[in-house]
């Protein structure tokens, strides 16, 4: 069982590496893009042993507690129960 | 009096704090590594700068796990003094200790210079010797110094006199051109409402001495340490 977590940065929050990232896409060509935000994205093996409600708890505590800064950030999670656990 | 420098994986000012308080304020320091969970017997404790568990996640994130963290906090809900300079201060902010947080420069330039510090507030114990408004001439050396917050703890900063040292020009104008990465209010400093906890971006350490183009960094060591004594007599 894998936990997908998001962590993105909350509305209003200026993220200068996304605007320089959208300026270079600009420059490339692509037109009509209104906004670029970097954000972190982390994939969490989990024991297979947890419930999905487990592993959602497990990993939203992980994400509050150490991924994200609650100052700057929002984070989501998504739990996949197909994933098999890493080898 | 006793000073401790603590030191992370990555630490790279730690001696040069020591050096600054041993040569130019006099007083024994002992470097306290990362894994020790007793700060009995300090009275002050300087988080150094440098790039702590190489900046891995977020500037300063992951070093407020190390096990000494716990007992900073214990030292500083006591009253003492913890100095958290750059990447300390980057690690008070994710530790809770102070709020608000550092984020990336708006330029996204490691901007390595000296700048002008107007000093904000002279009722701290790390500045009570230096005359309010003073221009201070310190280096910065990062590229996460973008001092970020919400409106109601920018509100609550500037009420209580919080906001110790903002980027400023040669003359202690804040303007925008001497903001050097986008901090909100060129804030470069900031304490914790009683006062014994103080975090800042540019290194004092640095400027100590007139040959390194500066020492108006002592001023702030002396003072620390000048209230150190107070407290004591």
């Amino acid at each position: 069982m894998k936990a997908k977590v998001y962590v993105t940065l909350k509305p209003g929050v200026l993220d200068p590496q996304g605007k320089a990232i959208h300026h270079s896409a600009e420059l490339l060509g692509f037109e009509k893009i209104g906004d670029i935000r970097q954000g972190k994205y982390f994939e969490i093996t989990l024991d297979q042993g947890l419930s999905a409600k487990e592993a959602l708890e497990t990993a939203e505590k992980i994400a509050k507690d150490v991924l994200a800064n609650p100052v700057i950030e929002d984070f989501s999670v998504i739990i996949d129960e197909t994933a098999a656990e890493a080898a | 009096m006793k000073f401790g420098v603590l030191v992370f994986p990555g630490s790279n000012c730690d001696h040069d704090a020591y050096h600054v308080l041993s040569k130019h304020v006099g007083q024994p320091v002992d470097f306290i590594w990362h894994r020790q969970t007793d700060l009995s017997g300090y009275d002050a404790v300087i988080v150094p700068g440098g790039f702590s568990y190489g900046d891995y996640l977020r500037a300063g994130a992951l070093a407020r796990f190390s096990p000494v963290m716990k007992a900073v906090k214990e030292f500083a809900a006591e009253g003492k003094f913890v100095f958290g300079i750059c990447n300390g201060f980057q690690i008070l902010c994710e530790a809770g200790l102070l709020p608000g947080a550092l984020m990336r420069n708006n330029n996204l330039h490691f901007v390595c210079k000296h700048v002008n510090l107007r000093v904000e507030n002279n009722r701290t114990p790390y500045t009570d010797e230096i005359t309010e408004a003073k221009v201070l001439s310190i280096p910065i050396a990062h590229a996460d110094g973008n001092y970020v917050c919400d409106d109601e703890t920018f509100q609550s900063l500037e009420e209580n006199g919080q906001i110790v040292f903002r980027y400023c020009d040669e003359n202690g104008e804040i303007t925008a051109d001497s903001n050097p990465n986008g901090s909100r209010s060129n804030i470069a400093g900031i304490c914790n409402l009683d006062r014994n906890v103080l975090g800042m971006m540019p290194h004092p350490e640095r400027a100590c001495e007139e040959l390194l183009g500066s020492n108006d960094g002592r001023e702030i060591f002396r003072s620390l340490a000048g209230s150190i004594e107070a407290l004591a007599a």
